[in-house]
């Protein structure tokens, strides 16, 4: 039989264990596009989604967008729901106007290169909290 | 106090700005942080239906001690059966609204879920107005 060689990851969190952004842009293989001197930022859960309007029924906030849509409207949804973190996976590009919006509100954007699914194990693996 | 928001039907790029000015004014005033929340998000949600299906629109909101009183009035389409508008999942949106993230029929169940108040009257062929309301106390 053979076996998915997985990788190991060098950190390790236990369950509900806070993790600053600068270690899940490292993880992620991620590269911050937004927010560099905001890194030391804590996250504790997580969401997923290319639509805004699941994001905008979260009645959360302190969590870590995740998603595959990259426009204005994305930057938008988190600054009404008080999201500061976004990464974008499947290597969606932040354009000059998110970036601008994002920069106003204090957010971090993440460029990430996995899909969705590999970014959201990676985290989950790592202790991170889902919101549901 | 009051204030007023012109808004463009169709200019998603401008979706939302009233939304954020009004979210500012609330922080400065120190509004507790989840009611500024559920404000917003409905608020956001509200702008986003303008710039998706009407023309234009205008934003008047109303705040003192007691209440957020936030009248929407497009010129548009209308909605021919409000009833059937409200239910999860129901969407008329483009494929243009789809692609912003949103037109999964959740917008008006999500104004409804976060207000205390809402009032929807619509003619077809004419606009719509949508009224909602927070309470600032319990």
């Amino acid at each position: 039989m053979k076996f998915r060689q997985l990788k190991i990851f060098k950190v390790t969190v236990n369950k509900s264990e806070r993790m600053k952004v600068e270690q899940i842009a490292e993880l992620l293989d991620g590269k911050v596009v937004c927010g560099q001197d905001l890194l030391d930022r804590n996250v504790n859960s997580v969401f997923a989604s290319d639509l805004m309007s699941d994001v905008l029924t979260l009645k959360s906030d302190d969590l870590l967008l995740m998603t595959g849509l990259g426009n204005v409207q994305t930057i938008r949804t988190a600054e009404m729901s008080d999201i500061s973190t976004i990464i974008f996976v499947r290597n969606k590009k932040v354009n000059p106007d998110m970036l601008e919006l994002a920069a106003e509100n204090d957010m971090i954007l993440i460029e990430c290169p996995y899909s969705m699914f590999k970014a959201s194990g990676i985290l989950y693996q790592a202790g991170l909290e889902p919101i549901y | 106090m009051h204030f007023e928001y012109l808004i463009e039907g169709g200019n998603f790029s401008k979706a939302g700005t009233a939304s954020s000015l009004f979210k500012k004014v609330l922080k400065q005033l120190n509004v507790d942080p989840i009611l500024i929340k559920r404000t917003v998000v409905a608020l956001y949600e509200a702008e986003v239906n303008i710039v998706a299906h009407a023309y234009n629109g205008v934003i008047k909101i109303d705040l003192d001690t007691e209440r957020i009183y936030i009248n929407l009035t497009d010129e548009g389409p209308g909605i021919p059966d409000i009833e059937l508008a409200m239910q999860k999942g129901y969407s008329t949106a483009s494929p243009e609204v789809r692609e912003m993230g949103f037109g999964a029929g959740m917008g008006l169940p999500n104004i409804q879920s976060n207000a205390d108040n809402l009032r929807i009257r619509s003619e077809v062929g004419k606009g719509t107005t949508v009224e909602i309301e927070f309470f600032l106390k319990n």
